[in-house]
């Protein structure tokens, strides 16, 4: 998991333009930029967080026309198409353009659907992670004490292990499968969630107008998540991005452990798994699903670096 | 030092406790029979399954039964492996040292690249080479390991010829254990043709293993070189005369390092797990890979005892990172 603190410093970009609240605001025309076109603006000048951003659209765009922009079906075999390289001549009447796999499907189609199943392990777990973290570190920030105690220890426990010991640990639990590796996954982050949520809480309960509303009479729920949540998005938002990185490169790993996806599903993990044993015959097989998963990885990785460089400012004044 | 000692040590008892208590549900939380879990043994007459159930413990109050749980292990008692029947413990002894020479390996070269990349980094920041460490950085930092090594098998061993594809040492050299480690074990049996299989069976996965460690550590070089570098006594140091390397080698080092030494520390835990991953593509006889085929022969008490060992040792050593961070940065022994 990518610890949100554990990178480097962002780049000191000098703000050009005057920002409201600054000097009195007096000399402001017009009304200041709202907080999206003001992230917008940081985040459009960092070039490696826009790549990302174009391969994260190209990718949900991929994923979610999945059947559409396919050539084949993941599933359908090609007998006599087993094994070919990349290459745009017909095969039978077929042209794979980045050849067959070991039992002749076609590689562009099944990556292609591995793209809806990477990013519907990234939704699913980055989701569920996100619902319970918040909450807990809610609470944990509200609740101080041993609520508090209970629940921070809990995390250091399963900080304590690294991430693919922990989901190896769950799956051998609840036993190998998509749907498992989803939840194991979910479980490994929850701690980074609940921390960040923690620490932001605890930031924002000594200010004024967390005061003010409780004074209006706000209850403890209100005041948690329509008070309060809303001001602790920014690292949550930033996490939940490099999160989804985490999603793929560790489902991937348990795909490829044959703790996640199980074969057939074009899942690019255990594609690179059951094409292990052609490694000396047949580069493509091992190149390309891997490939994939390191670029789905670096897009999410470079707009969470992004992200964190645009909100941050905001974190800090 | 003494107080932070221990209270460096109570925060870790809570969290051994809490990876026992975890190990030890992992059985109760199968779905399907603890009893056929534990002795790998399915349909077996009800005679049979009382007396395991009894021999188990399984028929006694949880709470006893955690209680003998944690008082076996902690004398090195982790139940026999289903498969081989031979007792866990063993079996992850006999392969640790595998694991331990991959890991060390691996955290050699990261460091050896690492820090002086990220160095390099800081120093020309925002030219050509900042933006290449970062770039290729923040590639090793995303890159699946898994499909990392299967590249470097498919360049140099497949395509170059250059390292053999898998295994410990070629299997023409029969070198007695004595340490476990094979480079160390090859040489005192001063075998130069051993040491040199060893080494090239060892190059591939520790540049693997290593990418991810090396990547960390560049960026975090990178980032508080940078830091130390803004600082007033750098200035000082500059103003006197002193030399672009001396400023960067002598002042701005060692104190930049600090961060670095944890950080280093925290990637043994990452060292571990992408062991699990490294091991099963090179076929490296270590615990990532018992513990892998452990899971899929549902070899349970192997399971147990793998992940509570792993646990075990990551906490170990960052406890040990910690007490020497207290060694090298004296302002942090008494908050």
């Amino acid at each position: 998991m990518v610890e949100f603190s554990l990178t480097p410093e962002k780049p000191s970009v000098e703000l050009p333009l005057p920002l409201a609240g600054e000097g009195g605001g007096e000399g402001l025309v017009g009304a200041p930029p709202s907080p999206l076109d003001e992230l917008w603006r940081d985040f459009r000048r960092n070039r490696g967080a826009m790549i990302g951003l174009a391969v994260v659209i190209a990718l949900v765009l991929a994923a979610l026309l999945a059947d559409v922009i396919a050539p084949y079906s993941p599933r359908e075999q090609y007998p006599d198409a087993v094994l070919k390289a990349p290459s745009l001549t017909a095969i039978g009447g077929h042209v794979f353009v980045l050849g067959t796999d070991p039992v002749g499907r076609d590689q562009l189609s099944r990556l292609i659907h591995g793209t809806r199943l990477s990013l519907l392990i990234g939704i699913v777990s980055v989701g569920l992670s996100l619902s319970f973290g918040v909450v807990l570190g809610l609470v944990a920030g509200f609740f101080r004490g041993g609520v508090e105690f209970t629940i921070m220890r809990l995390m250091d426990i399963m900080l304590a292990l690294p991430s693919l010991l922990l989901a190896v640990a769950v799956v051998a639990i609840l036993g190998p499968g998509l749907t498992n590796a989803m939840y194991a996954i979910a479980i490994v982050m929850l701690p980074h969630f609940v921390r960040l949520t923690r620490a932001a809480v605890i930031g924002e309960l000594t200010k004024d107008y967390v005061q003010a509303s409780r004074i209006a009479g706000a209850g403890t729920l209100r005041l948690m998540f329509d008070t309060v949540l809303p001001n602790c998005a920014a690292p949550l938002i930033v996490q939940a991005t490099l999160g989804f990185s985490t999603a793929i490169l560790d489902a991937a790993a348990l795909g490829f452990l044959g703790l996640g996806a199980q074969p057939p599903t074009p899942e690019w993990g255990s594609m690179l798994a059951s094409a292990l044993e052609f490694i000396q015959s047949a580069w493509w097989v091992v190149t390309l699903p891997g490939l994939a998963i390191l670029i789905a990885v670096l897009a999410f990785n470079l707009m969470g670096d992004g992200l964190r460089d645009a909100l941050d400012p905001r974190l800090k004044r | 030092m003494f107080t932070f000692l221990l209270k460096r040590l109570g925060l870790v008892l809570p969290t051994f406790l809490g990876i026992t208590i975890l190990v030890f549900s992992l059985i109760r939380l199968l779905p399907g029979d603890p009893v056929e879990a534990l002795s790998g043994e399915r349909g077996m007459t009800p005679e049979r399954y009382q007396r395991l159930l009894h021999e188990f413990g399984l028929d006694r109050p949880l709470a006893v039964q955690y209680g003998e749980y944690v008082w076996k292990a902690l004398h090195g008692d982790l139940g026999l492996s289903t498969i081989t029947h031979e007792p866990v413990f063993h079996e992850f002894i006999a392969r640790f040292p595998a694991t331990i020479e991959l890991s060390v390996c691996a955290m050699l070269l990261a460091l050896l690249i690492g820090l002086p990349a990220g160095i390099i980094a800081a120093v020309k920041r925002n030219t050509v080479w900042d933006y290449s460490v970062m770039g290729a950085s923040l590639t090793g930092f995303s890159m699946p390991i898994f499909w990392w090594g299967l590249l470097l098998i498919l360049m140099f061993s497949v395509w170059l010829g250059w390292t053999p594809v898998s295994g410990r040492i070629a299997i023409e050299y029969d070198i007695a254990p004595v340490t476990g480690f094979m480079l160390i074990d090859s040489l005192l049996a001063s075998d130069t043709g051993a040491f040199k299989s060893a080494l090239s069976h060892l190059i591939l996965p520790s540049i693997a293993l290593g990418t991810i460690p090396l990547a960390v550590i560049a960026r975090m070089t990178r980032s508080s070189m940078l830091e130390v570098l803004r600082e007033d006594y750098v200035r000082t140091a500059r103003a006197k005369g002193a030399s672009t390397v001396r400023v960067i080698g002598i002042h701005a080092l060692r104190n930049a390092l600090i961060p670095v030494v944890t950080t280093a520390g925290l990637q043994v835990g990452t060292l571990l797990a992408g062991a699990i991953l490294t091991e099963t593509i090179f076929s490296w006889p270590g615990i990532g890979k018992w513990l892998v085929e452990a899971i899929g022969r549902r070899d349970y008490p192997a399971v147990q005892g793998g992940i509570l060992l792993s646990a075990t040792t990551i906490i170990v050593v960052n406890l040990v990172v910690d007490m020497l961070y207290g060694v090298i940065n004296p302002r942090i022994r008494h908050t």
